[in-house]
């Protein structure tokens, strides 16, 4: 290097080092890419927060992108940060962790050493499952859910049921349905027993299924699946007889987002779906309701869902530290409370739930505590490397099985080995 | 001789603008896809490697590229002649003077003005078990309650039916049009010889509306590879893959899987499928069109 050139680049350097100290004391503008996935005025909800943050943190600007559902959010955020502008925070699936791995698109949680360790200890571990591979913390929960029980305390009162008392354990879940069937002269069904939604992504609610027979469908390191376990096989059998052989519930695959509908309807008298759908029920059932944890089989259990803060990789080291602080606030206890109560998302952090106002909703609504105290039961939601095709194989097989194209063994033998296929690079 | 320059340079100005469009965002795309569709598809850690016709051979090996071809092929058995057939009905009977002409003519347009996404979302409640539209008329009749998306049997068929009510409007605008072109001396001179209604639309209403058809024709087929949204609210391609059809699964490989690789080659399949069919309607049917 000759010492014209040692010049210049040492006043391009220092240039440079100028150049982003200018940008650091600017506002530093951070776009957040969220979805929307329950009812509510949601982006309003999300403006006022980001106003508020920019209140208490005035060298940082919150551009809030409403992006779609999740599927549709995550598309535009891939594609952007395929063209190398993606956003700088995202809320996506927890299950998508892999999948953005493997394109490279985000940064760990906790590359940023100690002190953040406290707060990623904060969430209920169940909630973290999804969020950790490898030793890293890849999302930080914010919008999560689990499954429970709804059940129609009259539609009980009126088949001679306690209607206080949801049913336990597998046995008594089958009791109280095929009490709670009601049919015509003809015998075709007026009132099914209970309804498990079977469209879009079956392999969510026999995530449940499974859990309860005490058997898991993925490793954690995401990249081998279980599918054609005996239990597990078993498990599809619970969830077809059912419907075809006890009659307890409608045969097919049930629409997921029909089954709201049919429970205010009383077409059904108990139904599995989201906690999510918790204000949906409250404002909409014309009869007095109960919400319980999903019945046990071998054990209770149900898988987590929803979705995590990411941060990109390919955006300006000032923009990822504005954007930790960001989802930190996003998720202090009394903003995790909040949007628990604004929407009917599980609050993220137990500490949450003892703020004033929790405390006070769970006191009007006892029904909302039910999520978290089933918590303790839940495991992570089915998540592996090349997620929607691993995923799609084993939705195809439980279609398969619940339409009675395919066995349970035969489905779940197909499914397995085109999940064996698309991980084996991964290994 | 410059004048005649002038002319061709003036035509081609004109033409430029449309063509840079084109070119931009039809040509260039489908060349890029072309030759995409010979590569493996780049992830962060491996970079895209020349493949040849692997993704091809892929796609053959593939149950369900195989079943959504297989779908696609019934979809369009089932909405093209459906649907061009109705509007054909709808346009000759709202061509006569009737009473409340414009509000019939409305109401046959109405589906297609709708946006997909709600008509899907209509459609859903319609067929929806034991309470939906379809199962209350039914019930009247002692019919059994059914599933009917729900099920591999029917889910197809029920698809097909909301595509071949949002479309048989559309295409009746075409066909009104052209109806009112054809002059009402042939009417007067069929009426004066004594030709039955049947006769007159046989002879003479039909082959004059040929191409007509022919632009319906191929307007309906490339409809039915192009049917997206309405699989995406209404069934998700499921049960099983039942209601899967091509362009669903290319979205769904190419967006859903990032597979986009995969993806172009499915698209090329597509693009050659609609191009041989457009191609085969121009060369075979036109010829027996009466253009005036």
């Amino acid at each position: 290097m000759d010492r014209r050139q040692f010049v210049t680049s040492s006043a391009a350097l220092a240039a440079g080092a100028l150049a982003s100290s200018a940008i650091v004391r600017a506002a530093t503008e951070i776009s957040f890419y969220f979805p929307i996935a329950v009812g509510g005025p949601i982006p309003k909800i999300i403006d006022g927060y980001a106003a508020d943050f920019e209140k208490e943190n005035p060298g940082i600007s919150v551009k809030p992108i409403y992006a779609g559902t999740y599927q549709e959010t995550m598309v535009k955020a891939l594609t952007a940060h395929k063209s190398g502008n993606p956003p700088v925070i995202c809320v996506l699936l927890s299950t998508d962790m892999f999948s953005l791995i493997d394109e490279d698109a985000i940064i760990p949680f906790d590359e940023k050493g100690e002190p953040e360790k406290s707060w990623i200890g904060s969430f209920f571990p169940a909630f973290m499952e999804n969020s950790r591979t490898g030793g890293n913390t890849w999302g930080i929960p914010f919008q999560r859910s689990t499954i429970v029980l709804y059940w129609d305390k009259q539609a009980f009162g009126e088949a001679g049921l306690d209607p206080e008392k949801p049913p336990a354990g597998w046995q008594e879940e089958t009791a109280f349905a095929q009490k709670l069937t009601r049919r015509d002269a003809s015998g075709n069904a007026v009132q099914w027993g209970m309804q498990i939604p079977s469209s879009g992504f079956p392999y969510w609610l026999f995530q449940a299924l499974t859990t309860q027979n005490d058997v898991v469908l993925m490793n954690q390191a995401g990249d081998r699946t279980f599918f054609d376990k005996p239990a597990v096989i078993e498990a599809l059998q619970r969830w077809l007889d059912l419907g075809r052989k006890l009659k307890v519930m409608a045969p097919g695959v049930i629409e997921w987002g029909t089954t709201p509908k049919d429970f205010f309807e009383r077409k059904t008298a108990m139904m599995w779906t989201t906690t999510g759908n918790l204000t949906n029920v409250r404002n909409n059932a014309k009869f007095p309701f109960g919400v319980a944890m999903l019945p046990a089989g071998k054990r209770r259990g149900t898988p987590t869902g929803g979705g995590n803060f990411y941060i990109f990789k390919k955006v300006s080291r000032a923009q990822q530290e504005a954007a930790l602080k960001f989802a930190r606030w996003m998720t202090s206890p009394e903003r995790a409370a909040q949007w628990g109560i604004d929407t009917g998302y599980v609050a993220v952090r137990p500490d949450a739930w003892s703020t004033t106002a929790m405390k006070k909703y769970v006191e009007g609504f006892p029904a909302a505590a039910v999520a978290r105290d089933q918590l303790q039961y839940a495991v992570a939601e089915l998540s592996t490397h090349e997620n929607q095709r691993v995923t799609k194989a084993l939705n195809d097989g439980l279609q398969a099985a619940l339409t009675g194209s395919k066995s349970p063994e035969q489905a779940m033998k197909d499914a397995q080995s085109e999940a064996e296929r698309l991980l084996k690079p991964y290994r | 001789m410059i004048q005649r320059a002038h002319h061709a340079i003036h035509g081609w100005l004109l033409l430029l603008p449309a063509m840079a469009l084109l070119a931009l965002f039809t040509h260039w795309p489908a060349l890029a896809t072309f030759i995409d569709s010979f590569w493996s598809t780049p992830r962060p850690r491996r970079p895209a490697a020349f493949v040849g016709l692997d993704q091809y051979r892929a796609m053959l090996a593939d149950p369900v590229f195989w079943q959504s071809v297989v779908n696609n092929l019934w979809f369009a058995l089932g909405t093209i002649p459906v649907s061009i057939a109705l509007a054909l009905l709808m346009a000759v009977w709202v061509n006569d003077r009737i009473a409340g002409r414009a509000l019939v003519r409305m109401a046959y347009f109405t589906p297609t003005m709708l946006p997909m996404i709600a008509v899907a979302n209509i459609w859903l409640f319609f067929y929806t078990p034991q309470y939906g539209l379809l199962e209350q008329v039914l019930s009247h009749f002692g019919v059994a309650t059914h599933n009917w998306l729900g099920t591999p049997a029917t889910a197809l068929a029920c698809v097909i039916v909301v595509a071949i009510w949002k479309e048989a409007g559309f295409f009746m605008i075409f066909y009104l049009a052209a109806l009112q072109q054809i002059a009402p001396v042939l009417a007067e001179a069929a009426a004066l010889e004594g030709a039955s209604r049947w006769t007159f639309f046989r002879r003479v209403q039909f082959p004059l509306l040929m191409p007509t058809t022919l632009f319906v024709l191929v307007n309906a087929v490339i409809n039915a590879f192009r049917t997206v949204d309405q699989i995406i609210v209404m069934t998700h391609g499921g049960p099983d893959n039942a209601t899967t059809l091509l362009l669903y699964y290319v979205y769904q490989v190419g967006f859903g899987f990032w597979d986009t690789s995969y993806a172009a080659a499915l698209t090329m399949v597509l693009l050659a499928l609609l191009a041989a069919v457009s191609l085969c309607q121009y060369v075979l049917i036109e010829r027996r069109i009466h253009y005036r």
